[in-house]
């Protein structure tokens, strides 16, 4: 009895140590959001695109220094006799998850589902025209005129396989707006460094090395598991980062980066995101539908948008609600892209008289009241920003009814057709580091391809075809000044109040080292212990 | 004129209160005093708040962005005022927020308390008096409603009245909702009690005699049996206050109570506990406080009001 007890407690500690081993290997990341969707081409969103890049791969990817790396293409070139077809040779050798062999195939038909109507990513795609297979590891792309950017669109399209995609009916992209669901949203079959294990939203993903990783000897590729964890709760999640319950921390609260800096035993590591924090307005509509105002539109006068935006003090939300870790700006375009100029940075001098002059000349000198949407786990803070703003603007006369609600309530309501919110607070990331994919998805009139996320109801068919003609435009310097042009009218009409841009804290266990990505895009395969 | 003879009556009253037994048993216990004098002092505050407070927490036009996180005892930045308990990270007055916040607590607890000590008190007196199948069906819906804990039937009502309110209407009745979800979870108790005084009180000769001169049973059970079995009511209502404030600020403290934007004291604790780990003190320890003391001068002076009211003791 004595006996088996003691090697039944032998072989229980054998266990533990062993299962010590194997556990130092794994990370545990935890962040206040889960990814929406496995679907790698159903939602443009963060967090979401970075839970798949440890999955799934795209052709290019974006270095931390913002240049291009080969991923699953190994080399690329316009072809010297059409400027408006692009020659991808793709990487050798490389399997999916399931052992498919990856080849032009698949690029074909990842690139054709991701231009399809329910792909969140097609406004990234409207400048192409087709995809053809040359061979099996040579891909042609043809665009309606040139366009040299192009290869910059890719950084976040995801290649998926063929015949997996099309054998579990997941072809059509999730439309996750309406709540649609396929196979391919809690399943994964890609080319990346971990492959699935288990999936539950919003609770725990976990992902296992991919041991015939293509990369294998190019990367440390130290880590064998990957435990995803959305916390929502700040001080929840610092209270794992400092038990050592968790090994990563992606989003550090602000107001416990000071403290984490001086624990030891845990890592900080700070930088800029290329994303801007901003309020869209309805200024489509003939009426604001939250507002007291019937049968008129307020946001749809320019006066009243740059009322508010004067009113908003973003030098007090950078000092107290964000602690300083934000940089106050008066343009949604972030200094890390082309077309950025420090003058449109500059954010507008926050006068409260002079605003409420200017709303009553706009004919509100009462001010009027309205509903603000709101992300509560998605950006730093974003919820605290709101509240501040609702205070700002409360003191030019607009009252404002604040709805906080989790990013997957928030983003459906900007993206539905019409959008169900005319006063919103969004940030926008710009993985291709150009103003073109602002102009896109935020300004261009929503239809086709593009728009996507323009839930203003602009529609200005002028602007329209500038941007269009970005697209083809080969001559740079031209191309500069309709940038140059673009921006210099939306900054005079403030479509969107800008706040201002984030600055990222990655919290870490000591032995690791993440650094801080423009996109807020890591790569776990990177990860080496000390 | 007519004035004085009723001033009389009531100074009598008073003077015939003064001289109970229960009064001396108030006299004589200093808990009772202490904490009666406190809840009394924290109700009022309540009450009043608009008249002893800087600011209106509520209304964020009323806030200064700049004076956040001013520590207790400082000036603001934006305000040049001091703020005796600091400010919240919006600028929101701690000493402020506190009064609105218990004012917030205290009107779910004592309508939470009332709404499920009629309901509990009218079943109760039902099952008692009626008696057979009515009784049985009662106590029965009792026994599976005192099986649950309390705060899981208060989240089953409030996470219901989540789906089945549409969003832009919560935030004004959630008010409504955390005092319907309360009361549900706690009206048991009340029926429990109440059903057995009556059970006893209805074979008494009083309610015999009304019946034989042909009283119909309402009136019976709300002018009879009711006053006799209301004392036990009383104890477990004060009781019970405190209790649902506790809970409301659980809920709350979850994320499932009081919008930001009428914070009770349980809200206040939620946003403090996200500033834990960064070294601002006063956002968390004022209101945990304050809910403390509510709470313990309430329970203090509930054990008290069953002692005081309990012959066997006496």
């Amino acid at each position: 009895m004595t006996r088996s007890f003691v090697k039944f407690a032998a072989v229980l500690m054998a266990g533990t140590m062993l299962a010590g081993v194997a556990e130092a290997r794994s990370l545990k990341w935890a962040r206040s959001g889960d990814s929406l969707t496995l679907d790698p081409h159903a939602q443009n969103e963060g967090p979401t695109s970075t839970l798949a890049h440890q999955i799934y791969e795209p052709l290019v990817t974006r270095k931390v220094d913002g240049g291009l790396e080969p991923t699953l293409a190994t080399s690329w070139r316009i072809l010297p006799d059409d400027p408006t077809v692009w020659e991808f040779k793709l990487r050798q050798g490389v399997k999916f998850h399931n052992g498919n062999p990856f080849n032009a195939d698949d690029v074909v038909f990842s690139v054709e589902r991701v231009m399809s109507p329910t792909s969140d990513f097609k406004g990234l795609w409207a400048s192409v025209e087709s995809v053809k297979k040359v061979d099996d590891y040579t891909v042609h792309i043809k665009t309606k005129g040139p366009n040299p950017i192009l290869i910059q669109n890719m950084t976040n399209t995801f290649m998926m396989d063929k015949e997996w995609t099309t054998a579990n009916k997941a072809e059509k992209v999730q439309d996750f707006k309406n709540k649609e669901e396929n196979f391919a949203v809690r399943n994964a079959n890609g080319t990346g460094a971990f492959q699935l294990v288990s999936r539950e939203p919003d609770v725990r993903t976990v992902l296992r090395r991919n041991d015939a990783y293509w990369g294998k000897g190019k990367v440390p590729l130290e880590v064998s598991e990957i435990v995803y964890t959305p916390v929502k709760a700040d001080a929840t999640r610092i209270a794992a980062m400092l038990s050592g319950e968790v090994d990563f921390v992606q989003d550090v609260p602000v107001q416990d980066i000071q403290r984490l800096k001086s624990q030891s035993g845990v890592k900080v590591n700070e930088g800029p995101e290329n994303r801007t924090i901003f309020l869209g307005m309805d200024v489509g509509s003939a009426e604001l539908k939250s507002s007291d105002q019937k049968g008129k539109n307020p946001f749809a006068d320019k006066q009243v948008r740059q009322a508010m935006s004067m009113a908003i003090n973003r030098d007090a939300i950078q000092r107290v609600v964000m602690r300083g870790q934000s940089r106050p700006t008066g343009t949604i375009a972030p200094p890390f892209i082309d077309g950025f100029t420090p003058e449109m940075g500059k954010p507008p001098a926050y006068d409260v008289a002079k605003a409420k002059a200017m709303l009553a000349a706009a004919g509100y000198p009462n001010g009027f009241s309205v509903t603000l949407n709101c992300p509560n786990d998605r950006y730093l803070n974003d919820e605290g920003i709101c509240q501040a703003v609702v205070g700002m603007l409360g003191q030019i006369g607009i009252k404002i009814n604040l709805v906080a609600q989790s990013k997957s309530i928030h983003f459906p309501l900007i993206q539905k057709n019409p959008p169900e919110t005319q006063f919103y607070l969004l940030g926008w990331g710009v993985p291709p580091f150009d103003s073109d994919y602002i102009f896109t998805f935020l300004y261009h009139t929503r239809e086709g391809a593009r728009g996507g996320w323009n839930a203003i109801g602009l529609s200005d068919k002028a602007l329209d075809a500038k941007i269009q003609s970005l697209a083809s435009e080969t001559d740079l310097a031209k191309r500069k000044a309709t940038v140059a042009d673009i921006w210099a009218k939306l900054q005079d009409e403030t479509y969107y109040i800008p706040l201002h841009d984030q600055l990222l804290a990655y919290a870490m266990k000591p032995e690791i080292n993440i650094p801080v990505h423009p996109d807020n895009t890591v790569w776990i395969k990177n990860v080496s212990f000390k | 004129m007519s004035q004085a003879p009723a001033m009389t009556r009531i100074s009598a009253r008073f003077a015939r209160f003064l001289d109970s037994d229960f009064f001396f048993s108030y006299r004589n216990s200093p808990v009772a005093i202490v904490a009666s004098f406190l809840t009394v002092t924290l109700i009022l505050a309540a009450l009043f708040a608009p008249f002893l407070t800087p600011q209106n927490p509520f209304n964020p036009a009323e806030l200064n962005l700049m004076d956040g996180l001013t520590h207790p005892m400082q000036a603001g930045l934006g305000s040049n005022r001091v703020f005796w308990l600091g400010a919240d990270e919006q600028g929101r007055d701690v000493f402020s927020a506190l009064l609105y916040g218990s004012r917030v607590s205290l009107f779910v607890g004592f309508a939470s308390t009332i709404f499920s000590a009629f309901l509990g008190v009218t079943l109760g007196v039902l099952a008692g008096y009626f008696g057979g199948r009515t009784d049985a069906l009662i106590m029965r819906v009792t026994d599976v409603q005192l099986s649950f804990p309390a705060i899981l039937v208060a989240l089953l009502v409030f996470g219901v009245a989540r789906g089945v309110i549409p969003p832009e209407f919560q935030e004004r009745v959630a008010l409504w909702v955390m005092v319907v979800a309360l009361g549900l979870a706690n009206w048991a108790q009340y029926a429990r009690t109440v059903r057995a005084s009556t059970l006893v009180e209805r074979q008494k000769d009083y309610v015999s005699a009304a019946r034989i001169i042909g009283r119909s049973p309402a009136p019976i059970m709300a002018r009879h049996v009711l006053p006799n079995v209301a004392g036990p009511v009383f104890v477990i209502a004060t009781i019970n206050l405190a209790l649902a404030i506790l809970e409301e600020a659980t809920l709350s403290f979850l994320g499932a109570g009081l919008p930001v934007t009428q914070p009770s004291l349980g809200t206040l604790i939620r946003f403090g506990q996200q500033q834990l780990f960064s070294g601002e003190w006063w956002i968390l320890v004022f209101p945990a406080l304050m809910l403390i003391t509510l709470a313990l001068s309430i329970n203090l002076l509930g054990d008290w009001l069953r002692d005081a009211l309990d012959p066997k003791i006496k």
